[in-house]
């Protein structure tokens, strides 16, 4: 039997850390050491994150108190982990960070979106996108991985077939996500106050959502394409669907759609592709990949025009992050892929 | 030998005693299909309501 792999977590009170830490309590091949959060310092885990009493005898740590491990996780802030990556590289070889800081290749391209210079461009070459169904053989001996974001991660599987594969016109694509509130993090504010939220229809991110660079990263291929991109939230808490219009540029029939994702989805475990004629749930739902680690797909051409609508749908903080970095950390160990993401989720939910 | 789903082009593999006019399955879209013949296999779309919202 294998030595566990030891694992500590880097910012652990947010909603995406308690989801890892969940994963890795019941992993079999991992040790989860340590986990921090300065907020939540000296308290036990299940204090902030009620599922897990019971669980764990951990407490949260500071990050000054942090010791060696295999693998670290980085589930900090957007912009903490560049400016700090050389002290965890010190703790352990492998580091996984789930924030955005390291996804974009192109450090212009970082700066352009997120309106700074990057403190480390040097190693963004270093980390590998972390999207397991587009990379898994850069993981496979990767020391650094970068999770991809939630609303590109269901973006991108939804059309990276179609991209790939050139079959789209490369400037007409627009995708609207809606989105549920745990996509906004853990911390209230006076626009996720109950009477101001419940029952609403944001459309909080019409257009420069800071995914478009990811998704445009990972499609374009060496070409120019543009991806038109609002996002919307829901009154609901965990989940995505991405409804995506792409134009094709030449003729095909639904028939060859299907064997198009044939082709690159078939003998991947995490992504379906749901599309029936009958039925409560024809195409992809969040409700129905709610707590899993998949990805569904569903797609519809419209009769009258070379317009194909693409419906993508995963778990916000499972397959766009928590299990997606488990999902390659799996990988990345050479462990079985699917291990502690079995889970099929629940119905009714 | 194995019959194509009309709707999404797997193939489709017959269990054994499969008779003419049977509905099954089709593994990848779920769609409901009638065996129209065994030897060679084919199946065609078996009817089924739609539903339509918005009226």
């Amino acid at each position: 039997m294998m030595n566990k792999i030891s694992v500590s977590i880097v910012g652990g009170s947010g909603y995406a850390g308690g989801d890892l830490i969940r994963l890795l309590l019941f992993h079999p091949n991992v040790e989860l050491k340590q986990v921090t959060s300065e907020r939540f310092l000296g308290k036990a885990l299940y204090k902030v994150h009620p599922n897990l009493r019971k669980q764990t005898d951990l407490k949260f740590c500071a990050i000054d108190e942090l010791e060696s491990c295999d693998v670290i996780f980085l589930c900090l802030p957007h912009g903490k982990a560049m400016g700090s990556i050389e002290k965890f590289n010190l703790l352990a070889d492998k580091i996984i960070d789930l924030s955005a800081d390291f996804r974009l290749n192109n450090p212009a391209e970082f700066k352009k979106w997120y309106g700074e210079d990057h403190k480390f461009p040097e190693k963004l070459n270093e980390f590998v996108y972390g999207i397991p169904e587009l990379h898994r053989e850069e993981m496979k001996t990767a020391k650094y991985i970068s999770s991809a974001g939630c609303n590109a991660t269901t973006t991108i599987l939804g059309l990276y077939p179609l991209y790939k594969e050139g079959l789209v016109e490369p400037d007409r694509t627009v995708v609207e996500v809606k989105v549920g509130s745990s996509e906004g993090g853990n911390r209230s504010t006076e626009s996720s106050h109950h009477p101001v939220k419940d029952g609403s229809v944001r459309s909080y991110q019409p257009t420069q959502h800071r995914h478009t660079a990811e998704i445009i990263q990972e499609l374009s291929f060496g070409k120019e394409i543009k991806i038109h991109f609002s996002a919307t939230a829901l009154d609901i808490v965990r989940g995505i669907l991405a409804t995506s219009h792409v134009f094709l540029n030449q003729e095909l029939e639904e028939k060859d759609i299907w064997k198009l994702y044939r082709k690159y989805y078939a003998n991947e475990y995490f992504i379906r592709i749901v599309k029936e004629k009958e039925g409560n749930y024809r195409y992809p739902e969040p409700k129905i990949v709610a707590g899993t680690n998949f990805c569904d797909i569903g797609f519809k051409k419209d009769e009258e025009s070379n317009r194909l609508v693409v419906i993508s749908s995963i778990d916000n903080l499972m397959k766009g992050a928590a299990g997606q970095a488990l999902q390659a950390f799996n990988i990345m160990n050479g462990l079985e892929e699917k291990t502690g993401l079995e889970f099929p989720g629940l119905h009714p939910y | 030998m194995a019959a194509e789903c009309p709707v999404c082009g797997a193939d489709i593999e017959f269990p054994e005693g499969t008779v003419e006019n049977e509905l099954i399955e089709c593994p990848d879209c779920g769609t409901e299909l009638e065996v129209i013949s065994v030897d060679p296999p084919k199946v065609e779309e078996a009817p089924s309501e739609e539903e339509d919202w918005g009226q």
